[in-house]
């Protein structure tokens, strides 16, 4: 009998409705691409679940669904920042990421080409990060039905034990520090985005921040909790912790790490940067007396330059996180209400 | 940022702080106007509030163009967006201003309506020549700072024969709003802090006759809080010596003519509207801007039909007191309450800039207004 020739998966077309069916086409783009890109023991394993040797310790479980356009932008793009988003969530538990699950979402058209950037760009994020990408789930819709990919992960890590962080933890007299300048991931973003045609020089901060957090648990023995500032950005997670831990929050205005082109941007659009969004920055709060030793940490660190300490936690019956701001005065830095719109004046 | 961090230094302003608390009467109040949201903003965004003396008050003023935009003609844009399937291109901060039925153009892009957030009416203009088969219709808002860039559209669409843009006009006018204001009866106000950007547009003169004629002093200033506390200090000495003149703080940009080449655009493309209604102020004779019977193909109202509706402003709401300096945002019974940011009744909730959503994000730690 003649020997069947494996056939290679053709990256020149794009992805139609066969990827999906379960058939032939489905099983080259998982093999040849998926599987040949995130190639570890446990995926190679083949079935439907990936099964894993005992972690010892209590387990973190976090997941992400990633829908960002455009799909490439300046310092980043959704394949790695699929990865970050989830590995960051398990860190800020004190967690060490181990393992990521991976479902995709792929839109009838979208260039293979891409996908196998964006493929690449994840398998890059997840060995610098030390995770292994052990199963995942790849579904097509049809034509306008998606924003060209979505993808959704899973992590799971170990929490050492003794470590016990949550947003609860806050209290009055902590210090609140930040690992850098915010919201460069938000406006790298959008100044891709809405036509702006602007030209800057501002890239996604997107990066895996377990190694930065566990720089900070082992300086810091009082660390009460660790977030990313995410969507909403730093105003919208304090809002958060101030709320959970049932405290209020005053800040520094002069304090506040915001780089020069970010401020610029800001200023054109008539955006606040407080509540732009960052990938790879993490808020730290700890008790005062491990302020200056958590700050040190941070800033040995590559991802943690320009940290800084940026307010204390006080009490506040009603939660509200303040400002003094660099003018004198001072303002609330209230929850963001809607979609943060550029104001017209 | 150069050219803008010297407007925001904060030792700086603790002077010009105490030079205000030196000539400011303790013996009497000051109750300033500021007309722009972009003042309000500032304000509330550098706590200006907390460095000045306690009698100068700062009332936040109707110059927020979202917010005094009336509920009738955001429904006429959610119709020509979800009945005329038109492309409806838009300033961000209209999308999330209410209208009838608790409708906003957010809501109706989530209904199939195809709204766009444009930067500029250029950007209208570029969705109309990509999309040739669509109707493209600018939502146009604004005072006379935005007016301009609307007029040079029409005439570019003119010039290039643009079949299928239009523009639903909504311009605004500050003068004769200040008018309206002013003549209102029972108005505790002593100056305003007047215009920044739409200055640099009109000039200004045009605010000579109103100060003239209702004895208020009205100071000219930039939107940067060194602006603001230096106009405020210029007020100050203003109505301690009883003069009700025009005073200009901005004038490394506003002149008392203006910009001529704006103003004569204008004119070219648009008329004056016998009234127009405001969120917060009710009918205001000639102060709004329509588009010219020369412009007529180019004007959406027109092309589509659309009728103009009155619907009422929201009962409780106390926007019109508030407006005219008679009340603070605490003192309405829905503020905080029934009306937030997210749930906006009245025209000073609707964008960051209105008086009392100001006070909401910026100033709800103090029950001092912001």
């Amino acid at each position: 009998m003649k020997k069947t020739a494996r056939r290679r998966l053709d990256l020149s077309g794009r992805v139609d409705l066969t990827h999906g069916s379960g058939g032939r086409a489905m099983a080259e783009l998982i093999g040849q691409l998926f599987a040949a890109a995130f190639d570890n023991p446990y995926l190679a394993q083949g079935n439907d679940q990936a099964i894993v040797p005992p972690i010892g310790g209590r387990l973190a479980i976090a997941t992400d669904s990633h829908v960002i356009s455009p799909l490439f932008f300046p310092g980043s793009d959704i394949g790695s920042l699929a990865v970050h988003g989830t590995v960051n969530d398990l860190a800020m538990g004190g967690a060490r990421p181990l393992y990521l699950s991976a479902g995709f979402i792929l839109e009838e058209g979208l260039l293979l080409t891409d996908l196998q950037r964006i493929v690449e760009s994840m398998a890059a994020a997840a060995r610098e990060a030390g995770v292994a990408i052990v199963t995942g789930d790849t579904k097509v819709v049809e034509r306008g039905k998606g924003d060209g990919v979505f993808i959704s992960t899973t992590g799971v890590g170990v929490v050492p034990d003794g470590v016990n962080l949550s947003g609860a933890n806050a209290r009055a007299g902590d210090a609140i520090l930040v690992s850098g300048t915010l919201g460069e991931h938000g406006m790298a973003v959008m100044s891709q985005r809405m036509s702006l045609g602007f030209a800057s020089d501002i890239r996604s901060d997107s990066a895996s921040l377990h190694t930065l957090a566990d720089a900070l648990l082992t300086a810091c023995p009082s660390l009460r909790l660790m977030r990313d500032p995410t969507r909403g950005g730093l105003a919208t997670t304090l809002n958060e912790i101030a709320a959970q831990s049932g405290v209020g929050m005053l800040l520094d205005e002069t304090a506040l790490p915001v780089s020069a082109p970010v401020r610029a941007a800001c200023e054109l659009l008539g955006l606040d940067p407080l509540y732009v969004a960052n990938e790879g920055k993490l808020v730290a709060i700890c008790a005062p007396g491990d302020a200056e030793a958590a700050l040190a940490a941070l800033r040995a660190h590559p991802l943690g330059h320009n940290a800084a300490i940026v307010g204390q936690v006080v009490e506040d019956a009603q939660h509200f996180v303040r400002v003094a701001t660099a003018f004198g005065g001072e303002r609330l830095l209230d929850w963001l209400s809607g979609e943060m719109l550029p104001r017209i004046c | 940022m150069k050219f803008v961090d010297e407007f925001r230094d904060g030792k700086l302003a603790r002077e010009i702080a105490a030079q205000i608390g030196a000539i400011a009467r303790p013996d009497r109040e000051y109750r300033l106007m500021e007309f722009c949201g972009g003042h309000t903003h500032a304000i509330a965004r550098y706590g200006l509030t907390g460095l000045l003396p306690a009698n100068i008050r700062l009332i936040h003023g109707p110059g927020c163009p979202v917010c005094v935009l009336p509920i009738g003609r955001i429904d006429g844009a959610i119709r020509l967006a979800l009945e005329h399937q038109v492309i409806l291109a838009c300033y961000g901060d209209t999308l999330r201003v209410p209208a009838s039925g608790g409708m906003t153009l957010f809501k109706a892009r989530a209904a199939g309506a195809d709204v766009r957030m444009v930067y500029s009416v250029a950007d209208a203009l570029a969705l109309a020549r990509d999309n040739p088969a669509r109707e493209v219709v600018f939502f146009a808002i604004g005072f006379e700072t935005t007016t301009p860039p609307t007029a040079l559209a029409l005439k570019a669409a003119k010039a290039e024969q643009l079949g299928n843009f239009s523009v639903y006009c909504n311009h605004v006018l500050t003068p004769p709003a200040m008018r309206h204001l002013l003549a209102g009866g029972d108005v505790q106000l002593d100056g305003f802090i007047g215009p920044s950007h739409v200055s640099t547009v009109i000039g200004s003169a045009p605010y000579e006759a109103v100060a003239r004629d209702y004895a208020k002093p009205v100071v000219i200033a930039g939107f940067e809080p060194l602006d603001v506390l230096q106009s405020v200090a210029m007020l100050i000495e203003a109505i301690n010596a009883g003069r009700s003149d025009v005073g200009n703080q901005f004038s490394r940009a506003v002149s008392r003519e203006g910009n001529a080449r704006a103003q004569a655009v204008v004119a070219d493309t648009l008329v004056l509207r016998e009234r127009f209604d405001w969120r917060g102020l009710g009918a205001v004779p000639a102060s709004a801007l329509a588009i010219s019977p020369a412009y007529a193909e180019y004007d959406a109202e027109r092309r589509f039909g659309l009728t103009d509706t009155r619907v009422p402003d929201h009962k409780a709401c106390e926007c019109g007191a508030i407006l005219r300096g008679q009340k603070t945002p605490e003192q309405c019974k829905v503020f905080a309450i029934a009306c937030t940011p997210d749930t906006p009744l009245g025209a000073c909730m609707v964008s960051s800039e209105g008086a009392c959503a100001a006070h909401y994000h910026y100033g709800r730690f103090t029950r001092n207004p912001t």
